[in-house]
């Protein structure tokens, strides 16, 4: 059963349809499939295989030196394809009504969605991210606790190979043992962020990052992922020796062929295939959920992009996982009568609370650093540190002021040179050209650190999204209208950014290369921009204020789920790519029992 | 009629027209999915546009932003002309924009040489070249008059370093070490620790 055709779909019966192939698409299918059940995965874009992943390719060989254009936002050799803040044919809108602002949404139109690009940061949400209205009475709390997430993150962790450290911090969950992966060394310029950071009152940590520091321990770890199933364990253990460890080199988001990083395409769809019980249709776009007479979802209408007719699939129960705001859209568009406001929007909530994570940026340039000895610093080709949230005290003292924390990625160091590597020297040269610019290049090269922060964003009701009431798609889809406003809340933390990052260059001995930014409305970059979006169908305890409940089961159609990142009530500072598959893999196990039990 | 043919009909009709009024327009983009697997080389995916006459000026000032020394090549040595060449011939924005500042940029320097020295900026030596560059080099200190060409040579020298340094030559001079795969990552050398105190 593996890649079919749209009509031999049409002509099966399955037990569960998955909209999407990426972090959640993949995770469900997986967890579905090793429990024996039967799936079809719907996906909009094409067929893609990791073994395509322009890994060593430099620059030189590349058009325009490999720069981003606006076919290829990342970069020429950048893994996603048929994607990017555009799509061609697919447009959304953005609302330009007062106090909003831009906003921005990345789609990927290929197998494994946005995971073959993302930057592998995979941190646990802490026991505070759970209950944020709780701690602080802004937001919304979640249903579920840290205790109900844990033993799926520790799964995750062990199925797909993270590296990181316990350092016992505050809301900052440790593994057990035996799930985290070593990390690898720090580089040089890590090592000194990590010295003046210890100085200014702050830690700076093991990164946790999606990539096999070694070999997955294929002996132990099936009988924890599937207790009681041998033929899963079995399945999964062949499929670990597949897998590489990383050779600490090419980027990871170009894709990778030997499969040391996480993608859906190389992680969770492979050892799904296998069991034999996926089938895939590619080049799938879900335009509606169809219902039954009795109000069950019956399965969805998608448009088969190779004919552009539309084709029905059923099955017992229907999983939404493509991506928070595209499985928004195919809830509104899916008005069968008695639905006009959308499917499963009973609570008007559906389109609401959309988030995405608080970013901004700042670099610099480090004396200390200059004519170091040549040496090799790709290692994992991301960050090898990084600082968690340190603010939880200052916070409840009332010495901030906002709410709620961002970590700190950041990065430097002799990497293979790119296009705009040296772009703006002359900031440092005062203009120098000839042979004393050949000099300033080795000097200066390698000798930059540049900081991001990555913040959490507090719901709020002025972002939202909704149907255009006229713009439709090239598969004559209606397509979302965008409303985003970042409060107070946000833009401080943006500013606070800032001075953080300064501080830390300054303390170093270095220069900052623009002045930070004191105004927090320029500091923070756009709605859509980190691409971790969040909301728009939220879980909760109330059908009367959300659209699923804890297992991510709509409260109006009960063989109807929503599991990617669209039921999250909260956006915590930690990039959410971990939370959406263990999540993912919760709502398997339960659609699982629930199929056991014949409820579904 | 294949690309090759339609580059060499193009360059044709290139001899009537002046080539830099022709806009990059007719190019055609890479799309959203091109093959990475294979090596491009400039004109391969659009046709190249720039007049000899430009050509030449483009190559003394890539050459003057990076001679070549006893460590590397000069940047017209490495290709770096036909990638500006690719660059502002390409049917992407901010391309397009470059080809704009480039093509306006190297006609400045032409007037400017004649202005001043009474001879084409191919013809004149080096010290008067130098002093010309010196005036544009850095926009903060550029005089107002110019303002505009200080604005084209800082662009004009990224292009020159982008191109140089993405090629092995202006790698292998920066002294990158790295895209090979290792058994193990060791983190920095001894040596590294010591030079910046951490060891």
């Amino acid at each position: 059963m593996p890649f079919i055709s749209a009509q031999a779909a049409a002509h099966k019966d399955y037990d569960v349809i998955v909209v999407g192939s990426g972090a959640a698409g993949g995770q469900i299918a997986y967890t579905l499939t090793m429990d024996g059940v039967r799936v079809l995965m719907l996906e909009a874009g094409r067929k893609y295989d990791a073994s395509e992943a322009a890994m060593f390719q430099t620059p030189d060989v590349a058009p325009l030196r490999g720069m981003d254009t606006p076919d290829k936002n990342f970069g020429f050799y950048d893994a996603t394809v048929d994607g990017g803040w555009q799509v061609p044919g697919e447009p959304y809108i953005v609302g330009k009504g007062e106090g909003e602002t831009d906003f921005k949404w990345w789609r990927a139109r290929m197998l494994g969605g946005r995971t073959n690009h993302w930057g592998r940061i995979s941190l646990r949400n802490g026991p505070y991210d759970f209950k944020p209205r709780t701690r602080d009475g802004l937001g919304i709390d979640w249903p579920i606790a840290y205790e109900d997430l844990a033993p799926y993150y520790d799964k995750v962790e062990m199925l797909v190979g993270i590296y990181g450290s316990n350092d016992g911090l505050e809301n900052t969950p440790d593994s057990p043992a035996g799930c985290l992966l070593p990390p690898p060394k720090p580089i040089v310029s890590e090592l000194l962020v990590q010295k003046h950071t210890a100085r200014l009152g702050f830690p700076t940590v093991a990164g946790h990052r999606a990539v096999l520091t070694q070999a997955l321990d294929w002996r132990r770890l099936p009988a924890k992922l599937h207790p009681g199933n041998p033929t899963a364990q079995k399945i999964i253990a062949a499929d670990m020796q597949k897998r590489v460890p990383c050779f600490w080199a090419t980027p990871c988001g170009n894709g990778c062929s030997i499969r040391a990083n996480y993608q859906s395409t190389t992680v969770h769809l492979p050892p799904a295939l296998a069991t034999g019980k996926l089938d895939i249709v590619t080049d799938a776009m879900v335009a509606e959920i169809t219902l039954s007479k009795n109000g069950r979802a019956s399965g969805v209408r998608f448009v088969d992009r190779h004919s552009g007719k539309r084709v029905e699939v059923r099955a017992r129960a229907v999983v939404l996982a493509a991506s928070a705001f595209e499985s928004v859209r195919i809830l509104f568009n899916s008005h069968p009568s008695g639905h006009a406001a959308g499917l499963a929007n009973s609570s008007g909530r559906l389109g609401r609370y959309l988030m995405d994570t608080v970013g901004s940026s700042l670099g610099g340039q480090v004396p200390l650093l200059e004519n170091l000895p040549p040496h090799n610093e790709e290692g994992a080709s991301g960050g090898h540190l990084y600082v968690p949230w340190w603010g939880y005290q200052a916070q409840a003292a009332g010495k901030l002021d906002f709410p709620r924390g961002y970590h700190i990625e950041f990065g430097g160091g002799r990497r293979m040179p790119d296009f705009d590597t040296l772009e703006g020297l002359e900031w440092l040269t005062n203009g120098s050209y000839g042979t004393k610019l050949k000099e300033d290049a080795r000097r200066y090269y390698g000798s930059f650190v540049h900081f991001s922060g990555r913040g959490e964003m507090i719901p709020n009701e002025k972002s939202y999204c909704e149907i255009d009431p006229t713009v439709k798609d090239r598969w004559g889809i209606p397509v979302l209208r965008f409303h985003w406003q970042w409060s107070e809340h946000e833009t401080r933390q943006a500013a606070h950014m800032q001075q953080t990052f300064a501080a830390i260059i300054e303390s170093m001995g270095g220069r900052v290369r623009n002045q930070p930014q004191a105004d927090g409305a320029k500091a923070i970059s756009a709605g859509g921009s980190i691409i971790h979006e969040i909301g728009g169908a939220i879980m909760g305890d109330d059908p009367q204020t959300s659209v699923v409940n804890q297992w991510c089961q709509t409260w109006e159609i009960n063989n109807l789920f929503v599991a990617d990142g669209a039921p999250f009530p909260s956006n915590a500072d930690k990039n959410p790519t971990l939370t959406i598959m263990a999540n993912a893999w919760r709502v398997g196990d339960h659609i699982v029992d629930r199929m056991k039990r014949r409820e579904l | 009629m294949d690309r090759r043919e339609t580059i060499k009909w193009m360059l044709a009709a290139s001899a009537v027209i002046p080539l830099s009024r022709i806009h990059a327009a007719a190019a055609e983009s890479y799309g959203t999915d091109p093959n990475l697997q294979r090596v491009y080389h400039p004109g391969d995916l659009w046709p190249l546009t720039l007049t000899q006459s430009q050509r030449d000026r483009a190559t003394l000032l890539c050459d003057t932003i990076l001679p070549a020394d006893a460590t590397s090549p000069s940047a017209s040595q490495v290709g770096v002309v036909d990638l500006i060449d690719e660059w502002i011939s390409a049917p992407y924005p901010t391309q397009r924009k470059d080809r704009d500042l480039v093509l306006r940029g190297l006609d400045w320097l032409d007037s400017e040489s004649q202005r001043r020295f009474a001879k084409p900026w191919l013809d004149i030596p080096a010290p008067q070249l130098q002093a010309i560059c010196d005036d544009i080099c850095w926009v903060p200190k550029a005089k107002p008059e110019f303002l505009e060409a200080a604005r084209f040579f800082a662009r004009y020298r990224d292009l020159t370093t982008g191109g140089f340094y993405t090629s092995p030559q202006g790698r292998a001079d920066l002294r990158y070490v790295g895209n090979t795969p290792l058994p193990r990552f060791d983190g920095p050398p001894l040596e590294v620790l010591k030079k910046v105190g951490l060891a």
